[in-house]
Parts: C-alpha cells; structure tokens; sequence
C-alpha cells in the first residue's frame, strides 16, 4: 500500500523537476513574492510577515492550477494511465501518490520562502509564534488547493481545462464570504470560504475548527478523484 | 458493444495469437482481460483469478503492452523499468539484475540510460516490451508488439516472444498474418467483436483447404497438357494460367490426402514437356483470415 505510493510520489516529484514548466512557475512566484517582500517591508517598515503572507495566500490561486493541472490529465491524453491502471495497484494509491508529490513541491515552493522570514529575524525581531501559525495556514490551504484540483486533472485530458476548472472553483470558494447573501444562504458561504479560515491563522491563530475543515476537504476531495478513477474504467 | 460472447481458454505456457481486422474488438478484449476495463457482462479468469472481482490479485499475474505504447518521455527506461519493478514489489538487487536481464532481451541495452522522449518508434516499441517482462508476469498480453519495427527489430521481437513459450503465457493480438503463423501455436479468430474461429494455425490452414492443389511450371502445349493432366486419377479439376513468356503455369487440385507429386511429374516428363517446377500450393493464412472474416463467403 504505502510503497506503491511512495513509488508513484517519488516518479511524480521527478516528473515536476525535470520539467521547465515547474522550474519557470517557481521563478515566476518567487520574484513576485520577492517585489511583495520588498514593497512591504519597505513601506511597512516592520518585522512582521503577516501581510506578505496573507499576499502570498492569494498568489496560490494561480499557483494550485499550475502544480495540478498535469497530474492525472496528462497521463489520461498519454495512455500511460491505461498501463498504470492495468499494474497492481489500487485507486487510491495512485491517487494518494500524485497528491503527496504536488504537496512535496508546494512544500519546495513555501522552502524557497523562508529566506524571507530568515531575512526578517537577521534584520528585525519578528513574533515567531505568529509566523510559524502563519506558514501552517499558508501550507494547509495549499494543501486543500493541490486537492482540489488534483479532482479537476482527472476529469479531463485537457489540462487547460482542468486549470481552467481548477482556477475558477478556487475563486469561488475564495471569494465566497465576499458575496453578500442572507440567512442561511450567508452561513454556508461563509462557511466553504477558505479566505476567511485562512485570514485567521496568518494572524496566528490556529483555529482546531479550521484545521479539521481543511483536512476534512482534502480528504473528500481525494476520496473524489479516486472514485473518478475508478468511475473513468466504465467508459 | 465492441465484443460479444467472446469466450476462449490459454492454457499455461501457451501463445495465443488474437487475429482481427482493425476494429474488430482486439484490444477491448486485451483491454477487459487486463482489468482496465470491466465487462459488462460475463467474466475473465487469469492464473485463477476473476480479473473484476480479485482484479489486484489477477493483476499481479500479467503484464500489459498496449497498442499506443505509452511512456513517460521525461524518463530514461532504466528508471521506468525501476519504477515499474518498484510497483510489483520487487527489491532494489532484484530490480537492478532483471533491467539488466530484460534489456539485454529487448535489445534496448544501448539506450538504457537515454531519455524515452529522445527515443525513435522502435526504440519505444522495445521498451514498451521490456517494461512488460520487467516483473516477469505469468500471463503477457501484448497488442501488436511489432508494429512500427524495421524487419530485423521484428524477427529479433518475435523470437523474444517465442521464446517466452513454456514459461510465460502469451496472448498477442495481431494482424499481421506472418506473426500468427511464425509465433503462436493457436488462433483465435475475431471479426466485429465476435470469435469466427479458434485452432492451431496448421489446422486452419488445412480446413480451409479442404483438398490439396499442386502448381507445375510447365513448358508445353496447354491443351495437351491440360488434358493429360485431368486424365489422371484423384485429379479433381486443372486451371492454367501464363508465367513466363514460354512457359504455364498448371493448378491441378487433387483428392485430399492424394499426394500426386510423382505422377503428375512423370507424367510431364513422359511426354516430352519441360517441367520446370512442382510445389504444393499451400492455402495461406491470409486466405483463411480472408474467408473467415468475409461474410459474403462463408466458409465451408
């Protein structure tokens, strides 16, 4: 179980490094987290990391469909899937594998940024505690970003789509407490908004409650994908 | 529906030869018989397994090379192949001396450590087949493993495969004709998703013939030879049609089982006519595929 998954991350991660296009989006991100460093530090002049990081929460809506978009489409359009699916192994490991590799290279990404705090506590007194908070709401929000559309590379071939897709349900769940609804309505969109929950634990409080939201949704999504997977063989 | 009541066994250690025209349903059946897709209806059994019901099991006895040979092109086939050892469970030394053994087979061992995506059709080809021997499967199933080779990559591929027999059981699916007969020790004939026939490829070969012809190249007068010919007995009917400038070229269809070879040779000599060749007229696979799978003539 555990080694089929491991098999599939190890190959995926190397899939990522070898590819330009993981190379060139790594770049491309930092610099702009580099120019959002700079503009607030500068302006702000204050060792506090909170408003880069709640910037940076926002640059992930463009950085998840990047990461995903390839996972499973790709391999679909390929046939390297057919040869996959028809090895012993289960749905879920296959699934479980893709996912632990695009965690592994947010988790590269996220490395690469802690210059910035780093920077902060050669230079400043930074609260550790808030910025620690901080990067673990960054990292479980981009983890529930992987998942889903992790979900939307295997409904398609087309990676523009499943990008596409991707993008555009982490928009709405994004900007779901922004809409002003009532009642009930109000309640439910203010609960799916990962904004909010994440807003939270860049001020550096970790909430039990957002902590299992974003752990209960990756779950579900990566529950999704594999019966997706297991539902694409009928056709 | 692409296949319908397809129902044949392979015994251990044998190779099947899957012969169809193109979309006859050859590879939704390799497809079904490799847990990739499920039937919709009736079942699959490989090395005792129910591939639906016990598919992880049944799926730890075969290996799969499907017809579009898909890889990773960011991958050198040294890694696919350890990557695809890993995921049959099988331990670094081990994965380490059977890539090696499988790419000696494959003939891969030159480009072992190239990039996949830098690799011609061929190549792939072969790399396709050795990742399918990697964990050294009980049951192969191979959709058309020689298409895109050059004539010797295909006579090299074909004696892997042959090979393979006794240990390994095999089903290949084809339509190259040669293949069958060079390859496999039984048929199984489909055409629009149904099974036309299911024999050794001799057996075929011989029903379909149903009597024995003889072909002559002989130089003489065609009447007179013509007549002297049917005049025999066990001589069923003689055609003739021209060959070289000076010569003809005699069909004499005998009784089946009548091996007239001597006498119609003598015959010739006898009379004073140049023979200048007599072979027996083997009906080829080809014309029994043809039959077979032609539904204005049905066959015999």
């Amino acid at each position: 179980m555990i080694r089929n998954t491991v098999a599939i991350t190890q190959r995926e991660l190397r899939s990522y490094f070898v590819s330009p296009v993981a190379w060139v989006i790594t770049a491309f991100f930092v610099s702009i987290w580099g120019i959002l460093f700079f503009a607030i530090v500068t302006g702000s002049r204050e060792a506090n990391l909170r408003p880069l990081l709640s910037n940076f929460s926002v640059t992930f809506l463009f950085v998840g469909p990047f990461l995903t978009m390839r996972l499973i489409a790709e391999e679909a359009k390929t046939g390297t899937l057919e040869l996959l699916l028809t090895q012993p192994i289960r749905e879920v490991e296959l699934v479980m594998g893709k996912y632990f590799a695009a965690v592994g290279f947010l988790m590269f990404m996220l490395a690469v940024t802690l210059f910035f705090p780093v920077l902060l506590s050669v230079f400043g007194n930074p609260d550790r505690g808030p910025m620690a908070a901080g990067y673990l709401g960054i990292l479980l929000q981009g983890m529930a970003f992987m998942a889903i559309g992790l979900i939307a590379s295997s409904l398609t071939q087309n990676q523009i789509i499943a990008a596409a897709v991707t993008f555009v349900v982490l928009l709405l769940l994004w900007l779901a407490d922004v809409v002003t609804l009532g009642g009930a309505a109000a309640e439910i969109a203010r609960f799916v908004s990962i904004s909010q929950r994440s807003q939270d634990m860049l001020r550096g409080v970790i909430d039990t409650k957002d902590v299992v939201f974003f752990i209960a949704l990756i779950v579900g999504c990566l529950f999704v994908t594999t019966q997706i997977i297991t539902a694409r063989r009928w056709r | 529906m692409a296949v319908n009541d397809i129902s044949f066994e392979v015994a251990k250690g044998e190779i099947l030869g899957f012969l169809g025209p193109n979309g006859a349903g050859k590879t939704t059946t390799m497809r079904i018989l490799t847990g990739y897709m499920p039937p919709t209806s009736g079942r699959a059994v490989v090395a005792g397994y129910d591939i639906f019901k016990e598919s992880l099991e049944a799926r730890r006895h075969i290996a799969y090379l499907p017809e579009t040979v898909p890889l990773y092109t960011d991958m050198s086939p040294r890694d696919y192949l350890d990557f695809v050892g890993k995921i049959r469970g099988m331990s670094r030394s081990a994965r380490r001396s059977r890539i090696d053994d499988v790419a000696e087979m494959c003939r891969i061992t030159e480009f072992v450590d190239r990039l996949i995506g830098k690799l011609s059709k061929g190549q792939r080809q072969r790399v396709g087949l050795a990742q399918a021997l990697m964990p050294n499967p009980d049951v192969l199933v191979l959709d058309e493993p020689t298409i895109g080779l050059d004539p010797r990559q295909i006579v090299e591929t074909r004696q892997v495969i042959k090979n393979l027999r006794g240990e390994h059981t095999v089903i290949l699916s084809t339509h190259i004709l040669p293949e069958v007969s060079v390859t496999c020790e039984r048929v199984v004939i489909i055409n629009r998703g149904k099974i036309v026939a299911v024999d050794t490829p001799e057996n075929l070969q011989r029903r379909m013939a149903g009597s024995d012809t003889i072909e002559l190249d002989i130089r003489g007068p065609e009447e007179a030879v013509q007549a002297a010919l049917r005049a025999l007995p066990q001589v069923i009917g003689v055609r003739s049609r021209a060959n070289n400038v000076d010569s003809l070229l005699f069909s004499v269809e005998c009784e089946a089982g009548a091996d007239l070879r001597e006498t119609l040779a003598s015959t010739v000599v006898q009379r004073g006519w140049g023979l200048r060749a007599l072979r027996p007229a083997a009906v080829s696979l080809e014309d029994v595929f043809v039959q077979l799978v032609t539904d204005e003539a049905p066959a015999a």
